[in-house]
């Protein structure tokens, strides 16, 4: 009887494999999980200190969106500080989409030349460059800005050289190769039989493109802008170098000015933990990290319509 | 106007601009690499920097890069091997999944000087780690961290199913499948991911001026101890990159030759990436071909 029993209880013991399948599952999720940790504890801190403006420094949400001077150690004409948002969140959203604008003809232009008109020049000469080119840091665009757009731009339109059209300059080399790339997968995933049938039916090449090849990636090409934006609007160093840093209203395209993440890199270090001046600097993380959620919201917009067509 | 001649202008076009980009990408590599080149020596490379006189290298920034690539690429590559894995091979498709993908889609978009932020509250500040290397990791590691895993991702997805369905018909656990069957036919791949990431990484700055600190203290190259302050092992003191580096003496503008430092510094991490993406392209396919036989 004994035998059968320990026979028994071995049968039913877990196997090694069986085991080691249940430890290497435990640590992958593990590290998943870790992943979403990571991802809510960054929302999480974010949020509690730039919503601290707000609970404990008693100013109003309308005056930090829309107040126009930016001065948090002083207070203004009314008795309250000065926290006004108004020229960095214009600033950063002048910047982001000036560049988006110059910078869509070009990747488009580009990847349709890659993908239509030449694909073997395209892969032997532009893909790769392009490639390369989404690889340099940002600080580098940033020096380059420093030592050849601003220069350029004083000795055109005068004045200091910094400012938004300067910063739109590094940010339009600096989204070209991302969007250009995305793009070109963009019109990589049409298929090749709409190509044909515009052909075949007497349609140039021109024509093709046009109302054909353009029309069918439309979601991916938006995609592709959006994401360039997404990374113009959080880009920090680059625009940060050659924008001034004035944190007043954008007058012109050349007067110094600021954005959201110019004022975060030079302001964070220089203000005490808890103060006013710090908690206000954290309101201003919280609009950028708000914003990337937004762009994230509309390019899983975009992709769920694209679908359905 | 017939749709020849439109045709024939249109391309005219496409020719013209996509020149235009060629042109302004070239001129753009070309000019670092032209005014970077010339500020190359042995000497810049290796000797220490200065802050208020001319002559200084960046020699301790270039080795704190390299120090803290590794370190980030040491924690952060586990991590991402194991929730690739999880992802796409155990993982089922419902909204708890696809919750998950949109959370690490939204990491993946953060800005990095919100993920240097979060580094700076979390770690510099709340657990006391201060300016330091182990820092900065952390923080390389939360901006690397997406990237990595859905390159993984990706390469686990280009291994046929007819692999998965052979080890687990032998008799072979999902977890054995994956680590016998699965990994060894990824390698190249994940090879290739893992080499471009820690291109991004090495010239990473934003995520790293709050988290590591904008000071490079004097190393010790013959102390190896830790634990000691001036040793360069010691992941504790504060370490600016070569990319922190150039935007620091660029916004400050106290040293005398800082536009020679700084093109210097923009050639070599240019030359990095470079040989980055270069090593990727070449080990990715000798692995292949030796792994595979084809």
């Amino acid at each position: 009887m004994k035998t059968t029993e320990q026979l028994e209880a071995k049968l039913k013991r877990r196997s090694k494999a069986a085991k080691l399948e249940i430890w290497g599952r435990l640590v992958s999720l593990t590290a998943l999980m870790l992943i979403v940790a990571v991802v809510v504890a960054i929302i999480g801190f974010v949020a509690s200190k730039g919503i601290a403006t707000f609970t404990s420094n008693h100013v109003s949400l309308w005056d930090f969106l829309s107040g126009k001077s930016w001065n948090p150690g002083v207070n203004g004409a009314n008795g309250k500080p000065e926290v006004g948002a108004l020229p960095m969140i214009v600033g950063s959203f002048l910047i982001t989409i000036l560049s988006a604008i110059v910078a869509t003809p070009f990747a488009i232009g580009t990847a349709v030349f890659m993908n239509e008109i030449s694909p073997n020049k395209g892969a032997k000469i532009l893909q790769p460059v392009t490639e390369l080119l989404v690889g340099i840091p940002s600080v580098v665009y940033g020096f380059i800005g420093l030592s050849v757009v601003v220069p350029t731009t004083r000795a055109i339109f005068g004045g200091s050289g910094f400012g938004i059209l300067s910063g739109t300059c590094v940010l339009f080399v600096m989204i070209l190769p991302t969007v250009t790339s995305m793009s070109a997968d963009a019109l990589r995933a049409v298929p090749r039989y709409y190509r044909e049938a515009s052909l075949a039916l007497g349609a140039t090449q021109w024509q093709t493109i046009y109302k054909v090849v353009l029309r069918a990636a439309t979601p991916g090409l938006m995609t592709a802008v959006v994401f360039g934006m997404a990374r113009a609007f959080g880009e920090a160093l680059a625009v940060q170098m050659v924008i001034g840093n004035a944190a007043l209203m954008p007058n012109s395209l050349v007067s110094p000015s600021s954005t959201l993440t110019s004022v975060l890199t030079t302001g964070i270090g220089n203000t005490v933990m808890g103060s006013l001046q710090n908690n206000a600097l954290w309101s201003l993380a919280l609009v950028l990290l708000f914003m990337s959620l937004v762009f994230n919201l509309i390019i899983r917009l975009i992709g769920r319509k694209g679908r359905l067509q | 106007m017939n749709s020849k001649t439109q045709n024939k202008i249109a391309i005219g076009g496409l020719y013209g601009i996509a020149g235009l980009v060629v042109l302004i990408l070239l001129a753009l590599l070309g000019y670092i690499l032209a005014s970077g080149v010339p500020q190359l020596s042995w000497h810049f490379l290796t000797a220490p920097g200065k802050a208020f006189l001319k002559g200084g290298g960046v020699g301790i920034q270039l080795y704190n890069s390299f120090y803290l690539l590794i370190l980030a690429m040491l924690i952060s590559f586990p991590i991402a091997l194991g929730a690739a894995i999880y992802l796409y091979e155990y993982a089922k498709d419902n909204w708890v999944t696809t919750t998950i993908r949109t959370a690490i889609e939204i990491l993946s978009s953060l800005p990095s000087v919100v993920v240097g932020l979060f580094g700076f509250l979390f770690f510099v500040v709340k657990l006391h780690l201060g300016f330091s290397i182990l820092s900065g990791a952390f923080a390389l590691t939360f901006f690397n961290l997406p990237l990595l895993t859905r390159s993984i991702e990706d390469s686990l997805r280009t291994i046929s199913d007819v692999q998965r369905e052979g080890g687990l018909a032998l008799g072979l656990s999902r977890w054995e499948t994956v680590t016998r069957v699965i990994l060894p036919a990824a390698v190249p791949s994940i090879l290739t991911g893992v080499i471009l990431s820690a291109g991004r990484v090495f010239g990473e700055a934003a995520a790293l001026i709050y988290t590591a600190g904008q000071s490079a203290p004097a190393l010790d190259f013959t102390d190896w101890n830790p634990f000691n302050i001036s040793s360069p092992l010691n992941p504790m003191r504060p370490a600016e990159t070569l990319a922190v580096h150039i935007w620091k003496i660029n916004s400050e503008g106290i040293m005398p030759d800082a536009k020679a430092i700084s093109s210097g510094s923009s050639a070599v991490l240019v030359i990095a990436i470079l040989l980055f993406n270069f090593a990727a392209r070449y080990l990715g396919k000798r692995l292949y071909k030796r792994l595979t036989s084809a």
